[in-house]
C-alpha cells in the first residue's frame, strides 16, 4: 500500500531514531490496522454498489442497525446524566467510600465483556437475583431490549465520568462565587455558568460511550435472547452470517459498522478541536 | 434568627462537606445526590461482580477448584497468557515506536497518524475478527498460497494473536504520546550534547521518566488482552482445548449451562480486573503527576 | 447610592486557623479604601466576609444600619472583582456583564433591550466600546479586568469588592489601570474597597488605608498618615522604604552601641527598642556626637540620585539612604547622619 504522506522534518533535530521510529510505525501500523481493515473496503466493494446495498440494508440487518444504535443512544444518555452526577459527586463531595468508588468506576473499562456478560444476565434473568424480584411486577429485563440497555449503560459507564471529571477538577470555584455575588442562585449558577462549562467534556463522553456501545459485542449477547429483529444487535448478525459462510453479508455489515465508527471518530476529533478552540485560550 | 456563630459551626457537621453554604447545594440535596451515585455505582459495578464470585462459590470451593483445573479450562488459560505474551509486548514496543517518532520530532501528517492510531479504540471487537477472516480465510486472496505453505492463521494462534494486537493496538501510545510530548526533548538533547548514543540517551535519560506510564498503559493492554471476547470469537473457530482462550471458554461453559465452572472461569478474569484496578489506582496516586491521565 | 459600612468585632476562625482576630472598622460612605498587608494579614478573607462569602465566627457586618447577616450574598448586592477575573469563558464580553441583570427574578429584571443597552453603555464605560462580541479568551489581561469591573457594576451594587485586581498584570498596564481606577471612582463615587499587598498602589489610590498584619489591622488612616506617623514598627517598615537599626533607649533618649544620639523619645519605654529612618532627606555631617556614625560600603544609581549602603555604629548594621547625585559625589568614608523622618519603637 502506498504511503502517500509527505515527511517534512520542520525541526533540524540531533535526535536520532526518526527514520527506524517513524519506519516500524508506519509498517506495523499498517500491518496489523490498515491492510486488514482496507481488505474490508476492498471486499465491499466487490460486492458491487447493488450487491452491498441489498446485503447491507436488507430488512434483518436494518432491524440489527436499528437495535445497536437505537439503544446505545439510550444507554450512551443515561450514562451521560448519571456519569455527570458521579463526577460531581466523586469532585466535590467528601464521604466515605469515595475514594472506592472513584477507584471502581473503571471496573466496565477492566473487566472482560463476556464475564459482565454471564453477570449481568444471571443477575437480571427472571430466575435468580434482581429478575426474580421485578418480575412480579411485571418488569422483564434480560432477554429483552431493556437487558441490551443495562448491558450498554454498564460498558459506557466509565467515559462520561472520566472525561467529565477532569473538567469539573479544574473549575475555578470563583465562577460560581463569582455568579452568587451578581445574583445568581444555585439553580442559575449551575445552568449559566457550570453547566456550559462542562458541556463539551460531557458531549464528548456521551460521544465515546455511544461509538463503544454500538460496537459492543461480549456484553450483550447473553442477556440480549438475541430474537431477531426485537433483541438482535449488528455484531451478532455479522457473527450469524459467517457461521452461514455468507461473506458477502458479513462483509456488507462489516462496512456499515465501520463507517459509522469512522463517523464517531470523526465527530468526537471535531468536537475536541471545537472545544479547545472556544474555551481553550485560559 | 440565627447567629452566624451557628452557621459556621454548622458547616463542620456537614456530612458529605462541600462548597460553604454561600454558594453550594443545601445539604439534603448534596446527601440526595452521594446516595444516587452510589446506588447507580453499585448497582452497576459492585453488583455484577458479586454476582460472579457468588455463583462460582455456590457449590463450595472443591467444585470451583474443579471447575478451573478442568483440562480444557487449563488450555483455555494456557493460550490466554500465550496470547497475551506475544500481543502485549508488540503492542509496547510499538507504543514506544510510534511515542518517540511523535514526541520528539516535527512532522506533516503528526495529528493524523495520532487518529489512525485511535482508530482499533472505535472499530467494534466483531468487525476486528472480521477483518481478519476476510484477510486470512477460506475465501480470502492470500488463502491458497496460506494452504500451499501449510499456514493456518484463522482458526489458530496466529489468527488469535493477530486480532487481539489490533484491538489492544493503542493503550501503550495513547499513554506515552500525551506525556512525551509534554516532557519535550530537552533532556534528550542534553544528554546527546554530553556524548550518549541514541540507544543509551533512550534507555538513561527517556526510559525512566516515562516507566509508570509504561507501566499504566501495559496494564490495561494485558487486561484488555486477556479479556477480549468479540474480535477473538470470530477469528478463533472456537476449536475446544486448542483456540480456546479464557472468555470463550466461559461462553461455552455457559452456553452449555456449565454455570458454575463457566463463573469460576470467569472469576479468574474477575480477579485480574480487579488486580489490574488495584494497580492502576495506586499507580495514580503515588505517580500521577508522571502519568499524563488526560485520555481517560 | 452611598453605602456606609460597619465591621464590628468580627472574627474568623478557618476550621480552627484565626484568619481575623476580632476586627472593627468603619468604612465611610463613597470612600476608596484599601485593606493593605502582607498574605496572611486576613485583607482577603475580611472583603470575602464584606462581601458574605464566608460567615464570621463572631461578630457584625453592618450595610448602613442593617445587619448583613441574614443577607446571602446573592441578596448583598455587592459587586465583587475577583483576582482571576472569573469571567464566564463561554459567554460574550455583552453577556458578562449582562449576567448579573438577565438572573434576576422575573419582576425585577430589565427587558432584554434594556439590559443591551446598559451592557453597551458600561462599556463605553470602562473604554471598551465595541467589543461587546468577543470572548474572554480573546482578550488582554488589562481588558478582562475592565470586563469584570463593569459586570460588577451592571447590577448597581451597593458597594465594590475588588481583591487584588492588578495583581496578574505586569507593571506598566498595572500603572494605567490605577489611574483609571482612582478616576472612575471619583465619576461614579462608589463605595469600593480594593484588597492589595502592594503598599505603592495603596498609598497611591485609596482615601484611606487600612493596615493589617496577621489577622488584626495595626493602623487606619490616609496615606499621609500611616507614612508620617506610622504607629508600630510594623506599619513603619510595610509603607515605604526605610532602615531599622537595633538600639537601646534610656531616659527619653537613644543610645546606638553606647553612644548617645541627637534624637528625643521622650514617649518611648526604656529598653531595646528600633530605630527606623527613612531614606531620604537626611542630613550627612563629619562624624560627631550626636549624629549616627556610620562607614560608606557602596554608592548605587537609583533613578535619578544615589543609594548609599552604609554600616552604621561599632554594630556595623546596614542601613541605606538616598542622597542627590551631587551630595553623593565626594563622600568621605566615615560620615554622620542626622536623620529627618525616623521612628523609634520599643522592641517586641
Amino acid at each position: 500500500m502506498a504511503l502517500t504522506r509527505g515527511f517534512v522534518i520542520k525541526k533540524s533535530s540531533i535526535i536520532p531514531g526518526f527514520g527506524l521510529t517513524l519506519g516500524y510505525t508506519l509498517i506495523y501500523l499498517s500491518l496489523v490496522v490498515l491492510i486488514p481493515l482496507a481488505a474490508l473496503i476492498i471486499k465491499s466493494a466487490g460486492l458491487g454498489w447493488m450487491g452491498f446495498w441489498q446485503q447491507a440494508f436488507e430488512p434483518r440487518t436494518l432491524a440489527a442497525l436499528k437495535v445497536s444504535f437505537g439503544l446505545s443512544l439510550i444507554a450512551a444518555l443515561i450514562n451521560a446524566v448519571f456519569g455527570m452526577i458521579v463526577a460531581w459527586v466523586l469532585v466535590r463531595y467528601r464521604f466515605p467510600g469515595r475514594r472506592l468508588i472513584d477507584a471502581i468506576v473503571d471496573l466496565p473499562f477492566a473487566l472482560p465483556t463476556a464475564v459482565a456478560g454471564i453477570a449481568l444476565t444471571t443477575l437480571y434473568a427472571p430466575n435468580s437475583g434482581l429478575g426474580q424480584l421485578l418480575a412480579p411486577l411485571g418488569i422483564k429485563i434480560a432477554y429483552t431490549p431493556l437487558g441490551i440497555a443495562v448491558a450498554l449503560i454498564f460498558i459506557g459507564l466509565p467515559f462520561v465520568v472520566r472525561t467529565v471529571q477532569p473538567v469539573l477538577e479544574d473549575l475555578d470555584a470563583e465562577l460560581e462565587e463569582a455568579a452568587a455575588t451578581l445574583g445568581a442562585n444555585r439553580w442559575q449558577a449551575l445552568s449559566k455558568v457550570i453547566l456550559p462549562a462542562i458541556f463539551p467534556a460531557l458531549l464528548t463522553g456521551f460521544a465515546l460511550a455511544l461509538a463503544r456501545a454500538v460496537g459492543e459485542y461480549g456484553s450483550v449477547i447473553f442477556i440480549a435472547g438475541n430474537i431477531p429483529y426485537y433483541t438482535e444487535i449488528a455484531p451478532l448478525l455479522i457473527v450469524i452470517r459467517l457461521t452461514e459462510f455468507n461473506y458477502a453479508g458479513a462483509t456488507a455489515i462489516g462496512a456499515v459498522m465501520l463507517g459509522i465508527s469512522f463517523v464517531m471518530l470523526l465527530l468526537i476529533n471535531l468536537l475536541q478541536a471545537w472545544s479547545r478552540r472556544r474555551f481553550g485560550g485560559g | 434568627m440565627v447567629s452566624p456563630g451557628e452557621i459556621a459551626l454548622r458547616d463542620k457537621r456537614v456530612f458529605g462537606a462541600g462548597l460553604p453554604p454561600a454558594t453550594g447545594e443545601t445539604r439534603s440535596v448534596r446527601l440526595a445526590l452521594i446516595l444516587a451515585a452510589i446506588a447507580f455505582i453499585m448497582l452497576f459495578t459492585v453488583l455484577p461482580l458479586f454476582v460472579v464470585f457468588f455463583e462460582a462459590l455456590r457449590n463450595g470451593l472443591p467444585t470451583y477448584i474443579a471447575g478451573i483445573l478442568d483440562p480444557e479450562s487449563l488450555a483455555a488459560i494456557r493460550l490466554t497468557l500465550l496470547v497475551a505474551a506475544i500481543a502485549v509486548p508488540a503492542n509496547l514496543i510499538f507504543g514506544i515506536a510510534a511515542a518517540w517518532a511523535i514526541a520528539k520530532f516535527e512532522f506533516k501528517g503528526k495529528s493524523f497518524l495520532i487518529t489512525l492510531i485511535d482508530l482499533p479504540f472505535s472499530v467494534s471487537p466483531v468487525v476486528a475478527g472480521l477483518v481478519y477472516v476476510l484477510l486470512f480465510g477460506g475465501q480470502s486472496a492470500l488463502n491458497p498460497w496460506l494452504q500451499a505453505h501449510d499456514v493456518q492463521i484463522v482458526f489458530a494462534l496466529p489468527g488469535i494473536v493477530l486480532a487481539t494486537m489490533f484491538v489492544t493496538f493503542p493503550f501503550v501510545a495513547r499513554e506515552l504520546i500525551p506525556l512525551m510530548q509534554e516532557q519535550g526533548t530537552g533532556e534528550e538533547e542534553a544528554a546527546l550534547s554530553l556524548g550518549a548514543s541514541g540507544f543509551q540517551t533512550f534507555w538513561r535519560v527517556t526510559l525512566p521518566n516515562i516507566k509508570w506510564a509504561l507501566l499504566y498503559g501495559v496494564l490495561l493492554c494485558n487486561a484488555r488482552a486477556m479479556g477480549e471476547f468479540g474480535a477473538v470469537a470470530v477469528v478463533s473457530g472456537r476449536i475446544r482445548g486448542v483456540t480456546n482462550t479464557m472468555p470463550l471458554q466461559v461462553e461455552i461453559l455457559y452456553n452449555e449451562y456449565a454455570y458454575v465452572a463457566a463463573f469460576a472461569v470467569a472469576s479468574l478474569l474477575a480477579l485480574l480486573a480487579l488486580v489490574t484496578l488495584v494497580l492502576r489506582t495506586l499507580l495514580e496516586w503515588h505517580y500521577g503527576d508522571q502519568i499524563s491521565a488526560t485520555n481517560h | 447610592m452611598l453605602m456606609k459600612i460597619r465591621i464590628a468585632n468580627v472574627r474568623k476562625e478557618f476550621d480552627r486557623y484565626p484568619a481575623l482576630h476580632g476586627v472593627s472598622l468603619d468604612i465611610h460612605a463613597g470612600e476608596l479604601i484599601a485593606l493593605l498587608g502582607p498574605s496572611g494579614s486576613g485583607k482577603t478573607t475580611l472583603l470575602r466576609l464584606i462581601a458574605g462569602l464566608e460567615q464570621p465566627t463572631e461578630g457584625t457586618i453592618f450595610f448602613g444600619d442593617e445587619d448583613a447577616s441574614h443577607k446571602s450574598v446573592q441578596e448583598r448586592n455587592v459587586g465583587f472583582v475577583f483576582q482571576s477575573y472569573a469571567l464566564f469563558k463561554h459567554m460574550t464580553v455583552a453577556d458578562n456583564i449582562g449576567f448579573g441583570l438577565r438572573v434576576r427574578p422575573r419582576s425585577t429584571r430589565p427587558s432584554r433591550a434594556d439590559i443591551r443597552k446598559r451592557a453597551s453603555e458600561l462599556l463605553d464605560l470602562v473604554q471598551l466600546s465595541g467589543l461587546g462580541k468577543r470572548f474572554p479568551a480573546q482578550l488582554s489581561g488589562g481588558q478582562r479586568q475592565r470586563v469584570a469591573l463593569a459586570r460588577a457594576l451592571a447590577i448597581e451594587p451597593r458597594v465594590l469588592l475588588l481583591d487584588e485586581p492588578f495583581g496578574a498584570l505586569d507593571a506598566k498596564v498595572r500603572r494605567e489601570l490605577r489611574q483609571w481606577l482612582r478616576e472612575l471612582h471619583d465619576k461614579t463615587g462608589h463605595t469600593t474597597v480594593f484588597v492589595t499587598h502592594d503598599q505603592e498602589e495603596a498609598m497611591e489610590l485609596a482615601d484611606r488605608v487600612v493596615v493589617m498584619s496577621q489577622g488584626k489591622i495595626e493602623q487606619v488612616g490616609t496615606p499621609d498618615e500611616v507614612y508620617d506617623r506610622p504607629n508600630s514598627s510594623f506599619v513603619f517598615s510595610f509603607i515605604g522604604e526605610g532602615s531599622e537599626l537595633a538600639v537601646a533607649v534610656s531616659q527619653g533618649q537613644v543610645w546606638l552601641d553606647g553612644e548617645k544620639l541627637a534624637l528625643d523619645c521622650s514617649g518611648v519605654a526604656d529598653g531595646p527598642a528600633q530605630l527606623f529612618i527613612r531614606p531620604h532627606g537626611n542630613e550627612i555631617v563629619a562624624a560627631r556626637a550626636g549624629a549616627i556614625p556610620a562607614v560608606v560600603s557602596n554608592v548605587r544609581r537609583t533613578g535619578g540620585s544615589r543609594r548609599v549602603d552604609l554600616l552604621a555604629g561599632a554594630s556595623a548594621q546596614k542601613i541605606e539612604i538616598d542622597l542627590p547625585a551631587a551630595a553623593a559625589q565626594d563622600l568621605p568614608e566615615h560620615i554622620g547622619i542626622l536623620p529627618k523622618h525616623w521612628r523609634v519603637f520599643p522592641r517586641r
